[in-house]
């Protein structure tokens, strides 16, 4: 009942952590829940309450023999509906910390519904974490995963070779792994894009060799452990801070008109000088801006109009510049009209709307698409009608080839081209993870069909590497 | 700033600069969120309890459209054995921020007959049919709520946004995969929508927020002086709807909360955290969650918030 405060020693004095996300993604017996249990467990992440309720199921169930001990597994142990089962749903999300980063880790099942998980999960990861059991090697459930990865611009890829410890800690078996895994990962360009990079770890989730620290028993790898990797790669916004292409999806107009908010009147906000005040609200999806420069507003059917940042606004303070993924309201110097689902960019740096989109979909509905069926596509914060014009392929996940195929079924990633009723500023994802991706919705019943990726049209300058 | 410098330094310092810490990118994915929420859908409302979490996610709200007012109303489902505190704090709030406050009474059905009083006199889960009553009288299309992921083995599969049917429920075999920071929120009629801009936060994040953005709670979250007894393996309060048992000793104890929910089943911790940076520490040193420390409505039993959620629970 007494939570007894001790302070941990540099708590008041550490600097800000800052916030990585990362996925896991692996087959039915690779060990993921163990791997996952082990970095909560060890990171102790996993407070007293939830260990003892995890003890006591490992006592009723026998794990371990007579040694006894607590199944890691089982702190991931997800909803009834899937102990009943014997499986794992859905993407589950978990959350740790240490001195450096907090960290929000996607958990995804592997044996139903991979790619959509995978894809799911992927969406939003700085780094994603493959697992591999040591005495099987590269399976074909890597090769798709690797894939998937690729096709969503994963920055950073991590394998995971675990069960290391069943292999008794063997240098050669690693060594093979990990060569088949680079081979794999030259075929993709994954590693070598620019773009990504692939890293292999021997592990043993089950005794935590190399997870949280490094291990006495693989004295053969030199590189750092799991969570030292987690800890000191660049979170994707870092690496693309560094492109020069501001852009800004408006979500809303803040426009008070009188209807201030009491609180900052009763503060001493100057209720005249904010009669006129008129700021666009958003998320910077990438990019940075600084007040004074020079920016497009891109409205759909218009041409781009050029302007000027006069004010960067976030709730009362007035910063001078922001970036990805800060949230702001930013006020322009000429007044003209500017709504919901214009995007603000850097100047003269987004081609033309179009009304033709070219597309890798991940079709993640039972629903299979048609040819000449009718979607809605959410691009940034607009959705416009769409129509499937035709489907020109589906990729093989394992040999990495596109197939002839003419309609897309759950799991299925093809390629596909739609006119959009109202022309967007679309961009190739390959480059721009936020602009270069949209949703194919359901009209009927709102649901989610498929994720899109932005190809660049065929005839342009098309990437020639094995790609979307 | 030195003249020496070289340029390759200045490039590295300015690239530290402008790494968001956790909390800036956790505040400023949540401020997207109920941005989205209320650029697409008619009616929202958000969850106000004067809890902690509902208290973030009410000053999230106030930045997101400064210096506009907060463009929805809070809906607050009284049990009937809330804090006296609790309320008060609740209706200083509104009153301070000019918001337009909606209640739904559990009292009020129980008083209609709509309701049963629980044989274990907890009111917690007697909540939702309040909840989906004042949702379906007041045309609510999406409700904000403060839950977090790392409450509960449930929630950690729960959407940003969750859709519910015509009944509330949760079905957590059908739900939309959320990709990047596009949200679909598309529901027919009878359906809403649950929001859930917080819940990538931790128990610790939402603190270490309450400290940076010196954000007011209700006193009974920090260490006082508290007439309690012993019950379930928590101290519960004295008072109208919490009586001791004759077997149940009553004490005094400096004590605070973790979770403010109804009198008759939220318990306290003894505690020493006078101010907001003595419990950032507490928290952060804690070894028990916060529902299994002090909540028996979630004790009931290993599925309790999964269960309750398919019914239409926050």
């Amino acid at each position: 009942m007494t939570t007894e405060a001790v302070l941990p020693a540099d708590l008041e004095t550490a600097l800000p952590t800052t916030l990585f996300r990362f996925a896991t993604a692996g087959s039915v017996d690779d060990g993921k829940s163990t791997l996952v249990g082990r970095l909560l467990h060890d990171s102790k992440a996993i407070l007293a309450d939830q260990l003892d309720a995890v003890a006591r199921t490992s006592a009723d169930r026998g794990f371990g023999g007579d040694k006894g001990g607590i199944d890691l597994a089982l702190l991931t142990d997800g909803l009834r509906a899937e102990r009943e089962q014997g499986i794992t749903i859905d993407v589950a999300y978990r959350y740790f910390a240490t001195d450096q980063r907090s960290f929000i880790l996607a958990d995804c099942p592997g044996h139903v519904q991979y790619t959509k998980n995978t894809v799911t999960g992927a969406s939003t990861a700085d780094a994603v974490v493959v697992l591999i059991d040591a005495r099987k090697g590269v399976l074909e459930q890597t090769r798709r995963h690797l894939s998937v990865l690729q096709l969503l611009r994963v920055a950073h890829v991590i394998v995971a070779v675990n069960k290391i410890d069943l292999v008794d800690f063997s240098e050669s078996v690693f060594r093979d792994i990990e060569a088949d895994v680079q081979q794999v990962g030259r075929e993709l360009g994954l590693g070598s894009d620019g773009i990504s990079d692939l890293l292999v770890i021997p592990v043993s989730a089950l005794d935590g060799d190399n997870v949280v620290d490094r291990s006495e028993r693989t004295p053969w790898y030199t590189g750092p452990a799991l969570l030292e990797v987690l800890e000191t790669l660049p979170a994707a916004d870092e690496l693309e801070s560094h492109l020069e292409s501001f852009r800004f999806p408006v979500q809303l107009v803040i426009r008070p008109q009188g209807a201030l908010a009491p609180d900052a009147v009763a503060a001493g906000l100057d209720v005249e000088a904010y009669r006129d005040y008129r700021a666009y609200a958003g998320q910077i999806t990438e990019g940075s801006v600084k007040v004074g420069d020079q920016v497009s507003v891109l409205t759909p059917g218009q041409s781009p109009r050029t302007t000027a940042v006069v004010g960067i606004d976030f709730a009362g303070s007035s910063l001078q510049e922001a970036s990805a993924p800060q949230s702001v309201a930013i006020r322009l110097a000429d007044e003209f009209d500017v709504a919901r689902g214009d995007t603000i960019t850097a100047a003269g740096t987004v081609r033309e709307a179009s009304a033709d989109l070219y597309a890798a979909l991940c079709w993640l509905s039972p629903k299979p698409l048609r040819e000449g069926q009718k979607v809605l596509v959410k691009h940034g914060t607009r959705t416009v009608q769409a129509m499937v014009r035709s489907v020109s392929g589906k990729l093989d996940l394992a040999t990495f080839k596109l197939e002839g195929a003419s309609s897309l079924e759950l799991n299925d990633i093809g390629h596909a081209q739609l006119r959009l009723a109202a022309p967007l500023p679309l961009e190739n994802y390959l480059h721009h993870r936020r602009t270069g991706a949209f949703l194919v919705i359901d009209p009927l019943d709102g649901n989610t069909l498929a994720a899109g990726l932005v190809k660049d049209h065929p005839g342009d300058h098309e990437d020639e590497r094995y790609s979307i | 700033m030195s003249t020496s410098l070289t340029e390759e330094t200045q490039v590295t310092d300015a690239a530290v600069s402008t790494r968001l810490s956790s909390l800036d990118t956790l505040e400023s994915e949540a401020i997207h969120i109920i941005r989205e929420v209320v650029a697409e859908f008619e009616k929202p409302a958000l969850l106000f309890s004067g809890g902690k979490d509902s208290v973030v996610m009410l000053h999230l709200a106030t930045k997101a459209f400064w210096p506009g007012k907060v463009p929805f109303p809070v809906l607050h489902v009284d049990t009937g054995h809330n804090f006296p505190e609790v309320i008060d704090f609740r209706d200083r709030t509104v009153e301070r921020l000019g918001l337009k406050l909606v209640v739904g009474s559990v009292q009020e059905f129980i008083d209609r007959g709509e309701l049963a009083e629980r044989a274990d006199g907890t009111r917690n889960p007697l909540q939702t049919v309040p909840l989906l009553d004042a949702i379906q009288q007041n045309k609510f299309d999406a409700v904000f709520g403060g839950g977090r992921r790392d409450e509960d083995k449930a929630r950690a599969k729960e959407r940003i946004l969750s859709l519910r049917d015509e009944f509330g429920q949760w079905d957590p075999r059908n739900q939309r995969p959320e990709l990047w920071n596009l949200y679909n929120g598309r529901h027919t009629v009878g359906q809403h929508v649950r929001a859930f801009p917080i819940s990538n936060w931790t128990e610790l994040d939402i603190w270490r927020y309450i400290e940076r953005e010196n954000i007011e709670l209700p006193g009974l979250y920090y260490a006082h002086e508290r007439e309690v007894f012993a019950r379930d393996g928590m101290w519960r309060a004295v008072g109208e709807v919490s009586q001791p048992r004759p077997d149940e000793e009553v004490i005094t104890k400096t004590v605070r909360y973790r979770t403010v929910g109804d009198m008759s089943c939220t318990g306290a911790v003894e505690s020493n955290a006078f101010t907001v940076a003595d419990v950032v520490v507490e928290v952060a040193a804690s070894t028990l969650t916060e529902r299994g420390a002090t909540r028996a409505d979630d004790r009931i039993s290993e599925a309790a918030m999964e269960d309750r959620k398919k019914d239409g629970y926050f």
